[in-house]
């Protein structure tokens, strides 16, 4: 549509991937040196802030107990943006199909977004148990909600008023409507909703965590250790909801290079 | 053309108002207008004479007030669900998410082609607007004379009798805009398609069409139908014909006839027609 011209696809050839992530890269490397070097001409404590190369020492003396808390959170994050994810693209189909679910679901919305989800945690706890994954999952489907549902509310319906005409000058039905325009119209709208909500699934089942949660989950090793002043062990389970966080990430990227061939403007730039 | 022209489009009595009684808008009363098979009539006026919304309304797109408007003997409303007629707006509304021939078969898979016919008309179509090496490009690839070649051929994909276009040529340059109204002569006399088309330009109507209605604001009416009778085809050489300036006058001074003044209407002028859209 005439709403996404200027966009155009860039290339995605090995090599220019390769010249575009070399800065990236490079700034990373410097940014680590940097850090080893700076804090061990300083002098600064240990439990303030660990060198890399102590953390990295972490990462591979806890690597089995990191691995299996990664694997815990992971599946409280991806559990809980499924269902959140489920709910907000049917609660989104609703909205945009009737007013009436317009006029009543919105504003709800809107009230579940203002509230701290985070601060929900003991109750869900109370509900399920701090033991059980499902405390933290509901957590992270409230928290997912709203970003999918407002974006795919708004890609449904942000569409251009000739394409419904041409559509209605086609006799097309409602459901055709929505399966040629309004569905490949919402894609884009969605993805970055998505891009949004995997940040959003692994804060909430890190911070869920804090407020209890079996002994293997991240947020519950990464407290521990904090109290125990192992520090350089803290930052390591840090560095792997990082690397949960990227990977989510990573995964919605790539499924917006499958389905979006047209419209690659998230990923980078104008061409050159 | 046909033996016996029959009528294509007829519009009886028709009367359009858009708004509330407190603000009502008249934008077209008194509308009598009788297209016949294979005429190529073009609609032109100042803006806001309503000439878009007549289009809209034998495309069924907006309903009128009162008055009756029939395609091919049905109701405009049968018209639009028995799919007889191709729409051309002023941007080509083309889907991004679609290659070229796929756009153009969008209307053959609302209708339920089977892939080898839409294959078949996608390709032909292409073909008739010459871009026949282009149906596996995206829109965003193409020039704006292109993308709008793209919405012809799509409005043509399912052999419609009657092509409404609404200023297609509009945001085009001058020089595209020439190139493409010749294209759209050569089409037109290809396909034997009867063409309603919208503009703003009094060489274009008089260029393209067999008719040019006039129209004239507040409230919309037509105010005269000028007959073209240059000779078809029409080609480049149809510029340069006396007749042509003949015509383009006539129409110029048919517009500025009923539109009292060239410029903008005062601030009586404007009271006037308030108390008249009230009364």
């Amino acid at each position: 549509m005439t709403t996404f011209a200027g966009r155009r696809p860039a290339s995605f050839g090995f090599r220019t991937r390769a010249r575009d992530l070399a800065p990236v890269v490079a700034v990373f490397i410097v940014g680590i040196v940097l850090w080893e070097v700076v804090l061990g001409v300083l002098g600064v404590k240990q439990f303030l802030l660990p060198r890399p190369s102590v953390i990295f020492a972490s990462l591979l003396s806890e690597w089995g107990t990191l691995v299996e808390g990664l694997r815990y959170t992971a599946i409280e994050a991806i559990g809980g943006l499924a269902i959140g994810s489920v709910v907000a693209l049917l609660t989104a189909f609703a909205t945009a199909r009737w007013v009436l679910a317009r006029e009543t679901l919105v504003p709800v919305a809107i009230a579940a977004n203002s509230m701290p989800i985070i601060a929900f945690a003991p109750i869900t706890n109370n509900w399920f148990g701090s033991e059980n994954a499902a405390s933290r999952m509901t957590i992270v489907a409230v928290m997912v909600f709203f970003p999918i549902m407002v974006n795919t509310v708004r890609g449904l319906t942000n569409v251009d008023a000739s394409a419904i005409e041409l559509m209605r000058s086609y006799a097309a039905s409602d459901f055709e409507v929505l399966r040629r325009l309004r569905i490949p119209n919402a894609l884009p709208y969605i993805l970055t909703a998505f891009r949004i909500a995997t940040t959003l699934a692994v804060i909430g089942a890190v911070i869920g965590e804090y407020f209890g949660g079996p002994r293997q989950a991240l947020g519950i090793y990464i407290t521990g250790e904090a109290t125990l002043f192992r520090f350089a062990n803290a930052w390591a389970a840090i560095l792997m909801a990082c690397a949960l966080g990227i990977g989510l990430y990573v995964i919605v990227v790539l499924a917006e290079r499958v389905l979006l061939p047209w419209h690659a403007s998230g990923a980078r730039g104008e061409p050159r | 053309m046909t033996t016996q022209p029959t009528s294509v489009v007829e519009v009886r009595d028709v009367r359009k108002e858009f708004g509330e009684s407190s603000d009502r808008l008249v934008a077209l009363q008194d509308i009598d207008l009788t297209i016949r098979s294979g005429e190529f009539i073009s609609l032109i006026g100042p803006s806001g004479c309503g000439k878009s919304t007549l289009l809209r309304l034998i495309g069924d797109l907006t309903t009128p007030t009162s008055g009756s408007i029939t395609v091919n003997g049905r109701s405009a409303r049968q018209a639009r669900l028995g799919r007889e007629y191709g729409m051309v707006f002023q941007a080509p509304v083309l889907m991004d998410w679609r290659t070229v021939q796929k756009n153009v078969e969008l209307p053959l898979e609302v209708m339920g082609f089977d892939k080898a016919q839409r294959e078949q008309r996608s390709k032909a179509m292409l073909d008739l607007v010459e871009l026949g090496d282009f149906g596996r490009t995206h829109p965003w690839q193409l020039s704006g004379g292109m993308q709008q070649r793209v919405a012809i051929a799509r409005a043509l994909a399912f052999d419609p009798k009657l092509l409404l276009m609404d200023e297609p040529f509009g945001a085009l340059d001058e020089m595209t805009r020439e190139r493409m109204n010749l294209e759209l002569m050569r089409i037109w006399r290809q396909t034997g398609t009867t063409i309603v088309f919208v503009t703003h330009s009094i060489p274009e109507a008089v260029f393209l069409s067999t008719r040019v209605v006039v129209m004239s604001a507040r409230p919309g009416r037509i105010s005269r139908i000028v007959e073209i009778d240059l000779p078809q085809p029409r080609t480049v050489e149809t510029r340069e014909h006396e007749r042509y300036f003949e015509h383009v006058t006539t129409v110029r001074e048919a517009l500025r006839r009923h539109e009292g003044s060239d410029g903008p209407p005062d601030e009586a002028e404007i009271m006037q027609i308030r108390a008249e859209g009230l009364a």
